[in-house]
């Protein structure tokens, strides 16, 4: 892919963009008073920036890399990362866990786990979420780095460094509200940003239908857009319907799971466990201005979340179906390949005889290192034998029969395809400003915990005001540097950064079921808490060393002691590992509870613990804005977008 | 917090709106995306946003919400 050449008004619009964050900041800085203020807005913000803070801070940008990569892989069934894996699990933290986060007056998730068991549950939850936020924020912004680089020609360094440091000028100028501002600019950045996109796509493939149509012809030969092996095929309308393929069984969806892999792997274990317990999207909601603010924080991001699939699983499938029309001219890219090994590849083609195509073949492929569509190169060949074509002929006839995707270019590729200069610079600064905001996110996630839970827990408790508010300073720069060193760490070596989320992965899949038990059953003590977490961490991984995904080598992508048992996909795989997990840690916490004594008194736990918490009576909200009515109409909702996409 | 974030939305989108009519209008004709001006159409619809979201600041500065 040739690097994009941005025009003045691209590079106006991504200053402009910069020039607003960072005013942002300056604006927000006199109002940094306290600690409080600067970690956590001083609790004063209204619902509908919280609500769309919430829904973009975690809408980040390889999150929206990575859904329209799925849209292409998966089609429309990859919808249920959002009306099963997000909504239930958004209305359930509104109406029945946002009372006690915001009630408890925890300034923090670990926080709040301190208050109902003890400090051993807070300091393991604590330590876990602050060395995560910081790989996060490092994938993050190496693929950043990354992607300037390739895409914009930038030097890798200096995109790394200059975009860190504009993160970090409007998080220490304005703390969390900087941040929470930022999020919702981006909301509208990326909105705004990749809607024309996603019009011009569907228009260019001849409207919805068209586009069904399309992908109908996919679905029953996926091989011939190299989406699939050869010789798999499924039902006309494994692209187009969320259900019905998933429940034909794993054999018949391109995801290749099951439904109770969906609903209960994802929408149960791993959606609430990120929704409800992740710090990250929690601490939106708590810096609310007021509990009914708090409890409608989730409710009113639920909105924009339920239509999300449109604007970033939709190019996805606009991408495959643009790909199976031949006049087009559009293919889902292929992985990024070099300047110089193109022109090795283009030299190939050049002294290949047509009469001896096979070895021509081979030499283009070794030349390129990637597998080639041998029918493509030798009618390449040919063609060039007949009547000299150019070398950018030849090296777009090369780029065409490479026989691999790159899914996670998808979204680019359509950017580029559409957007002329002007709404290329708001494209691409959509883009920016989502790894930009995903990174003061996380930082700002991260200087909070580790302020109250592990300095001012265990290092220097009792200090003044002034410290923490300095120490939370301090700890943004020092956040900000340890992200910059776990961009390079991710950049040298790839594969551990693969293992560290894979063991991420299995310290999350655990952790809902502490939380329900911790806030439903007032039973329920430290040390059940703890072990049962920490058994649940130990079966996750046991789990993912004894099954392995079909495709996969025994190795890091599990079955590395024994294979017990095998699974369609890795998908699936991570959907059983996870309720496996859930499961584990909740009957662990429920036995050793009992068998242990309750070390808080009933006094102790109230506001903490539903059944010892009074009911919030919110008498003047009128009946139809009441968190739970609305929770109810938004759930409805939901169910009559699953039906429409059945 | 004091300052209303609907002020600076509304100034951004409204600067990149009449950044984009302009460029619309200057290369209208041979930057077209599927035969149409996309940067113009857009950049009026950036920039009535950015409208609405400055006329809700200028509104709320009068009207101080309740707390």
């Amino acid at each position: 892919m040739q690097p994009i050449h941005l025009a003045w008004v691209d590079y106006t619009v991504l200053l402009a963009y910069v020039a607003f964050v960072i005013g942002i900041g300056w604006t927000l800085a006199r109002y940094m008073k306290t600690s409080s203020d600067f970690l956590t807005s001083a609790r004063s913000i209204p619902t509908w920036v919280t609500g769309l803070a919430f829904i973009s801070a975690n809408l980040g940008a390889l999150e929206l890399v990575g859904m329209a990569a799925s849209g292409a892989k998966y089609g429309i069934a990859t919808a249920h990362f959002y009306w099963v894996g997000a909504i239930p699990a958004m209305v359930f933290l509104a109406v029945f866990m946002m009372p006690f986060y915001y009630g408890s007056k925890a300034r923090s998730v670990p926080e709040y786990l301190k208050m109902r068991f003890d400090e051993r549950v807070r300091a393991l939850n604590a330590v876990a979420f602050a060395v995560m936020t910081i790989f996060a924020s490092g994938i993050s912004m190496n693929a950043l780095a990354k992607l300037l680089n390739q895409l914009l020609g930038w030097n890798y360094n200096f995109a790394l460094w200059i975009c860190s440091g504009v993160v970090l000028i409007y998080v220490l100028k304005g703390g969390l509200t900087s941040a929470i501002y930022t999020e919702v600019l981006q909301f509208f950045m990326i909105v705004l940003g990749f809607a024309p996109v996603v019009y011009l796509g569907l228009k260019d493939v001849g409207g919805w239908h068209a586009m069904n149509h399309s992908l109908q012809g996919v679905a029953t030969d996926p091989s011939a857009l190299y989406l699939k092996g050869a010789g798999i095929t499924y039902a006309a309308d494994a692209w187009t319907s969320a259900w019905k393929p998933v429940l034909a069984g794993p054999a018949n969806n391109p995801m290749g799971v099951d439904w109770f892999a969906i609903i209960f792997g994802l929408g149960f274990v791993l959606s609430f466990g990120y929704w409800c317990t992740n710090f990250l999207v929690v601490q939106r909601a708590m810096a609310a201005k007021n509990m009914t603010a708090a409890r409608n924080t989730p409710l009113v991001a639920a909105v924009p979340k339920m239509l999300f699939p449109f604007l970033v699983i939709v190019p996805g499938m606009i991408a495959v179906a643009l790909t199976s029309i031949p006049d087009k001219n559009y293919r889902i890219p292929p992985p990024i390949i070099s300047q110089e090994v193109y022109a090795k590849a283009v030299d190939a083609v050049k002294s290949a005889s047509p009469a001896e195509s096979a070895a021509g073949v081979k030499a283009v492929g070794d030349a390129l290192g990637k597998p080639v569509s041998a029918e493509k190169i030798a009618s390449l060949i040919a063609a060039n034998a007949a009547n000299k074509l150019s070398d950018e002929q030849i090296e777009k006839g090369v780029y065409n029969s490479i026989a691999e995707n790159d899914y996670d270019g998808v979204i680019l590729s359509l950017v580029k395809k559409y957007c002329p200069p002007g709404l290329l610079g708001l494209a691409l600064t959509a883009l920016l400003a989502s790894f930009m905001s995903g990174m003061a996110g996380n930082v700002t996630a991260f200087n909070t915990v580790f302020t109250y839970d592990l300095y001012q827990a265990y290092f220097a408790p009792g200090k003044s005001d002034r410290h923490y508010f300095l120490t939370g300073k301090f700890i943004t720069v020092v956040g900000i540097l340890l992200s910059i060193a776990a961009a390079y760490f991710a950049s040298r070596y790839n594969n551990c950064m693969d293992i560290i989320q894979l063991v991420f992965g299995f310290v999350n899949a655990p952790l809902f079921a502490t939380f329900l038990l911790g806030m439903f059953w007032k039973r329920t003590t430290g040390t059940g808490a703890f072990l049962g977490l920490f058994g649940g961490m130990g079966s996750s991984a046991l789990f993912h060393a004894l099954t392995i995904a079909h495709g996969n080598a025994p190795g890091i992508k599990g079955g590395y002691v024994h294979v017990l048992g095998e699974f369609p996909s890795e998908m699936a795989q991570n959907f059983w590992l996870a309720a496996f997990a859930f499961t584990v840690c909740f009957t662990l916490t429920l036995v050793i509870s009992i068998a242990t004594r309750r070390a808080k008194t009933d006094d102790e736990l109230k506001g903490l613990v539903y059944s010892l918490t009074p009911k919030i009576k919110s008498d003047n909200v009128p009946f139809f804005l009441q968190p739970g009515v609305v929770g109810v109409m938004l759930l409805i909702a939901c169910v009559i977008l699953n039906i429409i996409f059945w | 917090m004091g300052l209303d974030i609907r002020l600076p939305i509304g100034l951004m989108f409204s600067l990149i709106g009449v950044l984009l009519i302009v460029t619309g209008l200057v290369n209208g004709a041979d930057a077209r995306s599927l035969n149409l001006n996309i940067n113009l159409i857009w950049g009026v619809v950036l920039l009535v946003f950015g409208a609405l979201m400055l006329l809700g600041a200028v509104r709320g500065r009068k009207t101080p919400p309740p707390a």
